[in-house]
């Protein structure tokens, strides 16, 4: 089983572009949060989390959104999340997270 | 250091006696030595230094290459029994922690136990394993014999283990020291959010049900905070409906509001609530969909409401190649009058 997340930066200025790919689970989350956590304190960066290729998350990685966009606000920041798959989006959904963190509304497929 | 010596003199007769005869009962008594010196802590590179220092004085003349490289075999010895050592020490405190660990688990089970009770008119089943040692799902119910009500909480703490099973436990209080008068669904989740937020961890949330029933009025109230939702299973059409309630996981922020619904609840027909440790289920590399968890209930539903819970969690743990990633927890509560 592949129990692994790739996290890739890529900075345009003040936009941060995080693309993850892999699993986010109560094993890679801290890895997540040691990436993401950091780009939050950034006053004024505007962090885009890109969650394509991100085909499990459990809610250890909602516990990470959650502090980072704590974090935002603490710090002045955003935090939106982009290109989610239909598995994902629905843990947001069910937990109505997706009322308080920004979620673009393009609907992906993924299994 | 006298037992070693003799240990040596010893170890050399030995050694000479199974180099002349090759004899079995030699080789028996080494084992026991070496037995020996184990409960004695003689490390196995002081073993090494007896049997050089024994062949030595049997062989005087040993060739230099032998000589050195029974030197070699010394060395790698001596940092083998360092790692070695360790080793054991850290096994030793494994050992330690699990034992704590167990304790902890136990104290766990009293705190949070809570005891079906009996209502008027309900036919209760729950169940609740815990995929490692300790649980961070949680079911409560509340008894009201004054007006004959029963409060059920259903609850998820994200994360696992210890930092979950001790979140639990503060929701566990929190809620008993409520008053009466805020037994109402959407108040016990504003509450406790407050309690959530002020007191956990950013990243740590909670998820929960709260369901209230009323025998008086048939009538269930209810209110989620970003729970999985649950079901309510119609007997007559044999079909599963899912209760849906909107409502923001507890901790995420200070000002959550909780809407409360209500349904009344027929004759036969069933609530049945559940954590997302049953949703998040996998085989293999494929997850079980939420229709395939209903198809299993629906096998069941029939049996008395403990006797489907169990079957439905023996069905998973049943299946090739399941795992359990997460807790798992399954509550259904029929209506039988």
């Amino acid at each position: 089983m592949n129990i692994n997340l790739n996290v890739e930066l890529v900075e345009q200025g003040t936009t941060l572009h995080l693309v993850l790919s892999g699993e986010i689970d109560a094993y890679t989350a801290p890895k997540l949060k040691e990436e993401l956590l950091p780009l939050t304190k950034r006053a004024g960066a505007s962090i885009i989390v890109d969650l394509e290729n991100v085909n499990y998350m459990d809610s250890t990685g909602l516990g990470v959104f959650i502090s980072a966009l704590k974090s935002t606000k603490e710090h002045g920041s955003e935090l939106k999340l982009v290109q989610l798959q239909d598995r994902v989006r629905r843990l947001f959904e069910i937990t109505s997270l997706d009322s308080i963190i920004s979620i673009d509304s393009t609907v992906r497929g993924g299994n | 250091m006298e037992t070693i010596r003799l240990d040596l003199e010893n170890y050399r007769n030995l050694l000479k006696e199974y180099l002349v005869t090759k004899d079995e009962t030699a080789l028996y008594r080494a084992e026991q030595f070496s037995k020996l010196s184990m409960q004695h802590n003689v490390s196995p590179e002081e073993i090494v230094h007896v049997h050089i220092e024994a062949l030595k004085e049997l062989y005087p003349d040993l060739p230099e290459a032998v000589d050195d490289s029974l030197n070699f075999l010394l060395e790698a010895m001596i940092s083998y029994g360092l790692a070695y050592q360790e080793f054991t020490t850290l096994r030793q405190k494994q050992s330690e922690l699990k034992s704590e660990i167990s304790v902890a688990a136990r104290m766990q089970e009293t705190l949070l136990s809570t005891v079906k009770p009996d209502i008027r008119g309900l036919e209760i089943g729950a169940i609740s394993v815990a995929a490692n040692q300790m649980s961070g799902d949680y079911y409560h119910f509340v008894a009201d014999k004054d007006d004959d009500t029963l409060g059920i909480a259903i609850a998820d703490v994200i994360g696992k283990g210890i930092p979950a099973a001790l979140a639990m436990s503060m929701i566990k209080y929190s809620m008993d020291s409520f008053p009466e008068s805020q037994r109402n669904p959407s108040a016990i989740l504003e509450n406790l959010n407050r309690v959530v937020e002020r007191n956990v961890d950013p990243s740590m949330f909670i998820t929960m049900f709260y369901g209230l029933y009323n025998p008086n009025n048939e009538t269930f109230s209810y209110a989620s905070a970003g729970h999985e939702p649950g079901f309510y299973y119609h007997s007559r059409k044999n079909e599963f409906e899912e209760i849906e309630a909107r409502g923001l996981v507890l901790g995420a922020t200070e000002q959550a509001k909780y809407k409360q619904y209500e349904r009344k609840i027929k004759k036969d027909d069933c609530i049945i609530l559940l954590t997302d440790g049953v949703t998040e289920c996998r085989l293999g590399d494929r997850f079980i969909e939420r229709d395939e968890i209903l198809e299993v209930i629906q096998t069941y539903i029939d049996l008395p409401a403990q006797e489907a819970v169990e079957q439905v969690y023996k069905h998973f743990e049943r299946l090739q190649d399941f795992h359990f990633r997460d807790d798992f927890t399954l509550i259904i509560i029929r209506k039988n009058v």
